[in-house]
């Protein structure tokens, strides 16, 4: 089938402002959006920019805008979305070029909400920490995180307030507040009730609707919020 | 546009490319260690392959049978087809079990025990007493056990103030009068070129799976740091060795781990039957890696695959819901996504998929980079991981062995350049002039060049063309067309051109230049491969069927010359258990 693909293009080196550019790209349905970048780089214009590793959907590089939505390029396939397509960068954070963007920033906002083990006590020499099965699920949903900007770069309170730490901090800062081995919850939860913190959250669910990793997201924002007012209190 | 004559010079005690599970362990330890260093990686680092690892890492915990590291380093040495060095499996087996155990208290989320230890599970080679019957030794996280332990190791870095330069491409190791003295690297946002000076350089680029067709590598794994190495006169060691993992998703290749069997997953042809009875009559569907790959591909050359078809049925059906639900989610999904199949109810189309390196840049059990056929080392230059040899897997990986390999000798990298910056008493080498200019030359050529050859085009071809010749099966006739065919690709190499010829964010270049590598690393595979007449692990050679310990018993050496790589030889190390005959 042959798919009508339109991609909003900017080079810092030649655009003064993003442009869409429109494609004819030959396709199977079964195909990912992430092979039609591909055929458009690799047999039509070479400078088209984006990022892609490991093709299906673990490493989080190739997060993009497509036909509206967030998404993994290598994770949405073509009979999913018709034969119109639209590819844009992420929204609301800084584009380097065609679909790159800055994340910087994000990145910076993750180390914020110190995503690391906290234990106040020692482990066991030789052995390792005990957790019942049940701890252990406590936090699962939100350490399937792979860090791709999806959620956060689909917030409208994001959008409107660029400080806001965002989903997707908050979803690393609850895999260790709900960790039953992790002594910091106080520590991150303060970060966490900062004004640029969890309670800039409106509960839009966009950030659930774009995690390319089912995370239930906006869950674990109210869990974090719950657990923020009752340490407060 | 010219290029930015700029050239920034950064100067470290420590320098570390690619950012994966070894490179972030050895910065770990170097951290801790209080040694100034930095890690460089062309993506960011949890974009590393390390995290698509789904099945688990191997230790001989005994949490819940009797287990012994012996068995393990056993195992893995019968699994390599006794090319395995086995002073190396020893340590692997010893250290596994300090390595998991740290990880634990990292933080890693693994599954737990109904008495809260870590849970272990099956999987593939891996046995109890010397082979009698699989052992439960795989620690896993659900089966995404690489993606926690990526996120688990940079959140330590993190924590332990570690320096990362994210999306800088390193493009040439600098090497003069035999001895390291720094990188160059391409700040990919803008195309500078910066070089980073240093006392100790550490090379954990992981594989080169993208010179072939259908694989599960990403595609960043170009080979990048093996090939840095080869060009500066590192030769390659056991690079014919490459495995096919059983269990791809068919035409893309993206991996359904051992896992699926390792819970109980069977492989079924076309009549339905379970054919691994007639091929490993004790460990059945958990033989090790290349045994079923060849397994697969007889069934389907005799007519047995499904519908006549190149591909054999991976079933899950009798597993239930609870258990594929809970301990292998992601890779039913990747078969909902991509094959549009529900594994609960329906069998999943597989086929192999060229999936790991056993050979690469050899090292020193210290993961110091190996320089002659006599064991000398090249000073300041280390690696570890899927790139490096040391060797551990010999002939044939054995499953969840290499998250065990890029932690255990990731973190003896780490230890070796802490103790060779400490001798060094902070004297950095000095640097040859004009570091950066080869490389800037070359990659001002592509850039320049108005008309010319797609690489692209170079790579799907060279791709098409492993898969052909130098896959499961090789011969003689088929590694020779194979010589031919990258002999005329290298050709057209040398006049390709680039279409973006800008300076920010220039993947057009980048990816060109990693055409190159994979050249690199598919001439030294192809020339061990025709070299080597014997069958052993995953290199099989339908001309010389059989294993032969009497003149092949050895480590090939490949060093880059004009003409084609020279070979040399060297030794296997063997201390506990002698080569017998590789039944399961």
């Amino acid at each position: 089938m042959q798919i009508d693909l339109r991609i909003l293009r900017f080079d810092p080196e030649r655009d003064d402002a993003p442009h869409w550019e429109r494609y004819s790209v030959e396709s199977d349905p079964m195909d990912r959006v992430l092979d039609l970048l591909h055929r458009v780089k690799w047999e039509t214009d070479g400078s088209l920019t984006f990022r892609r590793s490991c093709a299906h959907g673990v490493c989080g590089s190739d997060a993009m805008m497509i036909n509206g939505r967030n998404r993994l390029a290598c994770k949405i396939r073509v009979d999913q979305l018709g034969r119109r397509i639209s590819v844009a960068p992420l929204p609301g954070l800084p584009v380097i070029k065609d679909l790159v963007v800055d994340l910087d920033g994000f990145f910076a906002k993750y180390r914020s909400v110190l995503p690391y083990l906290i234990a106040d006590d020692e482990p066991p020499a030789d052995a390792e920490r005990l957790q019942t099965q049940a701890e252990r699920a406590r936090y699962d949903d939100t350490t399937k995180c792979i860090l791709c900007a999806a959620c956060t770069s689909s917030c409208p309170s994001f959008w409107a307030q660029e400080s806001y730490i965002g989903p997707a901090a908050i979803v690393n800062a609850h895999r260790f507040i709900f960790d039953s081995r992790d002594d910091g919850a106080h520590e991150r939860l303060e970060i966490m009730s900062d004004k640029d913190g969890v309670w800039r959250c409106r509960t839009i669910y966009n950030c659930t609707d774009a995690c390319p990793r089912g995370i239930n997201i906006t869950r674990a924002i109210l869990e974090v919020s719950s657990a923020a007012v009752e340490t407060s209190g | 546009m010219s290029a930015p004559a700029v050239t920034e010079i950064h100067e470290y005690e420590a320098v570390i490319v690619g950012a994966g599970g070894a490179g972030l362990w050895a910065a770990l330890e170097l951290a801790r260690n209080g040694i100034k260093s930095a890690v460089l990686t062309k993506m960011y680092p949890t974009r590393s392959h390390t995290g698509a690892a789904q099945g688990g890492i191997c230790a001989a915990l005994g949490n819940l049978e009797e287990d012994h590291p012996e068995w393990h380093m056993y195992d893995t040495v019968k699994g390599g087809d006794y090319l395995v060095d086995q002073d190396a499996a020893e340590i692997l087996a010893n250290e596994a079990i300090e390595t998991v155990i740290e990880l634990e208290h990292m933080g890693l989320p693994f599954n737990r025990t109904p008495d809260g230890k870590i849970d272990q599970r099956r999987f593939g080679g891996h046995t109890r007493n010397f082979g009698e019957a699989p052992v439960r030794r795989s620690c896993f996280a659900a089966d995404r056990t690489g993606h926690m332990i990526l996120q688990t190791l940079y959140q330590q870095c993190i924590k332990h103030g570690v320096e990362f330069f994210d999306e800088y491409h390193v493009v040439d190791l600098i090497v003069e009068d035999g001895l390291t003295r720094g990188v160059v690297a391409y700040r990919i946002a803008d195309g500078e070129m910066h070089i980073f000076r240093s006392i100790a350089v550490m090379l954990a680029t992981g594989g080169f799976g993208r010179m072939f067709k259908i694989t599960s590598n990403a595609f960043s794994l170009t080979g990048d740091g093996v090939a840095l190495a080869y060009r500066r006169g590192v030769p390659l060691e056991d690079m014919e060795f490459f495995q096919f993992h059983p269990t791809g998703i068919v035409g893309i290749g993206i991996l359904l781990s051992e896992a699926a069997r390792g819970e109980g997953g069977i492989l079924r042809n076309d009549s339905g039957e379970p054919f691994m009875e007639r091929y490993a009559a004790t460990l059945l569907d958990l033989a090790p890696r290349d045994v079923v790959s060849r397994a697969i591909y007889r069934e389907i050359r005799a007519g047995r695959g499904i519908g006549g078809k190149d591909y054999v049925h991976l079933d899950l059906t009798h597993l239930g819901k609870a258990v594929i639900d809970s301990k292998l989610p992601d890779i039913t999904e990747f078969a909902r996504v991509y094959q549009g199949i529900e594994p609960i109810t329906q069998p999943i189309p597989v086929t192999p998929t060229a999936h790991y390196a056993m050979g690469g840049i050899p090292t020193t059990v210290e993961s110091r980079v190996i320089m002659d056929e006599h064991n000398n080392v090249l000073p300041g230059l280390y690696a570890a991981g899927e790139c490096a040899c040391v060797s551990v897997h010999g002939a044939n990986r054995l499953g969840t062995n290499s998250l065990l390999d890029i932690l255990v000798f990731g973190r003896r990298a780490g230890r070796s350049m802490t103790a060779d910056v400490r001798a060094a008493a902070g004297a950095l080498p000095v640097l040859p002039a004009a570091a950066a200019e080869p490389v800037r030359a070359e990659m001002e050529a592509m850039r320049g060049r108005h008309r010319g050859e797609n690489a692209q085009h170079i790579r799907l071809e060279l791709a098409a063309a492993m898969m052909e010749e130098c896959g499961v099966f090789r011969t003689r006739q088929s590694l020779e067309k194979m010589t031919h065919t990258l002999r005329e690709l290298r050709a057209r190499y040398a006049n390709v051109a680039v279409q973006d010829t800008g300076h920010v964010f220039n993947t057009d270049l980048l990816e060109a230049r990693e055409v190159g590598y994979l050249l690199d690393c598919a001439q030294a595979m192809v020339a061990g491969a025709l070299a080597r007449e014997e069958s052993r692990g995953a290199h099989f050679r339908e001309d010389f069927p059989e294993r032969d310990d009497t003149k092949w018993l050895k480590h090939t050496l490949a060093y880059k010359a004009e003409g084609g790589p020279d070979l040399k030889f060297k030794p296997v190390t063997i201390t506990k258990f002698e080569p017998k005959p590789r039944t399961y």
